[in-house]
């Protein structure tokens, strides 16, 4: 089990939320390579620690949020807070 | 002749019926099956992690191309990964011909390795099951089974009286909320001691002289003329490991870890397109045999097979978010009890023994990363997914073959780390994580 912080609706089970992965900025479509964009499409830095990443609030408030977790041992730390635009996906 | 005579007295014993009577009335002790040796300060090559697929590439290294001077390191001990965590499952009947034909390849391996290794893997051929429970999936299984056919792979797709004929346990009947319409019968594939392979390799490859040392954690690796920090990264070759028991030289590092893949490659500054996600599993107690085939259902994210002590074993579908804690969650026993209860009703009164976790390497297309990389020297068998254990024979013949020839074998080519730079991605929908 899994307590994820969503900003509007409180911490909730994960298994109401999608997974969205890490969190990475997207390069510019206009002005990457070929090679840079395939790098923000599939290369992944998987750390075993603290990785910001994209959470779905599905059966909630139906937003994108940031937040980071530690990936070793399922902890969140600095949830966001309502009307947060941190890292906010467009 | 003294040295012929050494050389028969280091040889393990062979296993065998009589070799068993004889230690037996003697009282014999049987000795231990690999040697623990010092770590020495160089190597012709090193290999990252002593599971099947570590094991299985220091074995045909030795076996195959004579190369011996080779250390598998592992963290922990041998097999304690994914390699003793598995479900033991091993098929071929996937979907890409490439899938398919590494696939069979380790499918034959598998088939004569009691014989190769002289250890009983206790290797039982017991048929395998995809069922299909819609329009959609179904089309999946034709397609499937085409794909195999065209490579002589074993498969058919049969309909819910074959089905109750080979499963009868199974409800094939129209009730449940989803039917079983149609299954890809798979005759070859079935269930291998998963434990026995990996002391099998590991028993044959020190025998040829491999070294295995465990609790032999490598906590970075030296390269030079890197374009990155420390000479690591694109352009740069490997030097050497950094291990907790001491620095050791090499020209070659095989990264054969599962879960941890990324973290080892990111010591040569190698980023690779892998997240890490635990699956789960469960055993039930043991029960007088009745189901004689293994059972997968894609729809229903369960696999199922007993095992020759009578227990049932269930795997699952990876946890969707990425994390390295393999905690076991009540959300996983709770869907897979459901799951298994549509599929055969009359286990509701059985109960659970154990549940354990293992971390699967998952990749965007559901195949592996194999091959050499950016990195002179620094090769990688990872990204194995749900689907390692089933691969580790032909993955070890392979990634051996790549080691000692330094060409990327055919088998092996459309699985390079570059096929993600030029976006041909292997798209293997027969892979057990997949929903169909």
């Amino acid at each position: 089990m899994l307590l994820v912080p969503c900003p509007n609706c409180g911490p909730r089970n994960w298994s109401d939320l999608r997974y969205g992965g890490e969190s990475h900025a997207r390069p510019d479509p206009a002005t990457a390579t070929p090679l840079q964009w395939r790098g923000y499409l599939y290369l992944r830095d998987n750390p075993a620690g603290w990785l910001r990443e994209n959470w779905y609030c599905r059966s909630g408030c139906r937003r994108w949020f940031t937040v980071e977790r530690n990936t070793a041992t399922n902890e969140f730390r600095d949830p966001p807070m309502p009307g947060d635009k941190r890292g906010a996906k467009a | 002749m003294t040295g012929i005579v050494r050389r028969l007295r280091r040889r393990p014993p062979r296993y065998s019926a009589a070799a068993l009577v004889w230690r037996g009335m003697r009282g014999d002790h049987w000795p231990r099956i690999w040697r623990d040796t010092e770590l020495k300060r160089s190597y012709d090559a090193v290999v990252i992690g002593g599971g099947v697929h570590g094991l299985a590439t220091a074995y045909y290294l030795a076996r195959n191309h004579g190369i011996t001077d080779v250390a598998v390191l592992d963290k922990a001990y041998l097999g304690s990964g994914a390699s003793g965590r598995n479900t033991a499952i091993v098929r071929a009947n996937y979907l890409t011909p490439e899938g398919v034909a590494f696939y069979d390849r380790s499918l034959q391996l598998y088939n004569s390795m009691a014989l190769d290794l002289n250890i009983n893997v206790m290797m039982s051929e017991r048929g395998h099951l995809t069922l299909a429970h819609s329009d959609s999936s179904l089309r999946t299984m034709h397609w499937r089974a085409e794909v195999n056919k065209l490579q002589g792979v074993n498969s058919s797709v049969i309909g819910p009286d074959e089905i109750s004929e080979i499963a009868p346990s199974l409800d094939t009947s129209s009730h449940p909320r989803y039917p079983i319409l149609g299954a890809l019968h798979h005759p070859p594939g079935g269930i291998v001691r998963h434990d026995a392979v990996v002391w099998g390799y590991a028993r044959a490859a020190d025998h040829m002289g491999v070294e295995l040392h465990q609790k032999t954690e490598v906590l970075d690796i030296v390269c030079e003329g890197g374009e990155g920090s420390n000479g690591k990264g694109a352009g740069g070759r490997v030097v050497g490991v950094r291990t907790n028991r001491g620095d050791i030289s090499t020209p070659i590092v095989v990264n054969c870890t599962a879960g941890w893949a990324g973290l080892i490659s990111a010591m040569a500054g190698v980023r690779l397109p892998i997240t890490t996600h635990p699956l789960q599993a469960a055993v039930t107690e043991p029960v007088k045999v009745f189901l004689p085939t293994v059972v997968v259902s894609g729809s229903l994210h369960v696999y199922i097979s007993q095992t020759d002590r009578g227990e049932l074993v269930f795997g699952a579908a990876v946890d969707p978010v990425a994390t390295y804690s393999i905690r076991g969650s009540l959300e996983f026993t709770e869907e897979l009890a459901g799951h298994v209860l549509e599929l055969m009703p009359s286990v509701s009164r059985m109960r659970l023994l154990r549940q354990w976790a293992g971390l699967c390497d998952m990749t965007p297309d559901y195949s592996p990363v194999m091959g050499f990389t950016p990195v002179d020297g620094f090769l990688v068998d990872v990204g194995w997914g749900t689907y390692g254990f089933k691969a580790a024979p032909v993955s070890g013949e392979q990634m051996a073959e790549a080691v000692a020839t330094g060409r990327t074998p055919e088998l092996i080519s459309p699985f390079a780390l570059s096929r993600f730079d030029t976006g041909e991605l292997v798209g293997e929908k027969g892979a057990a994580s997949v929903g169909h």
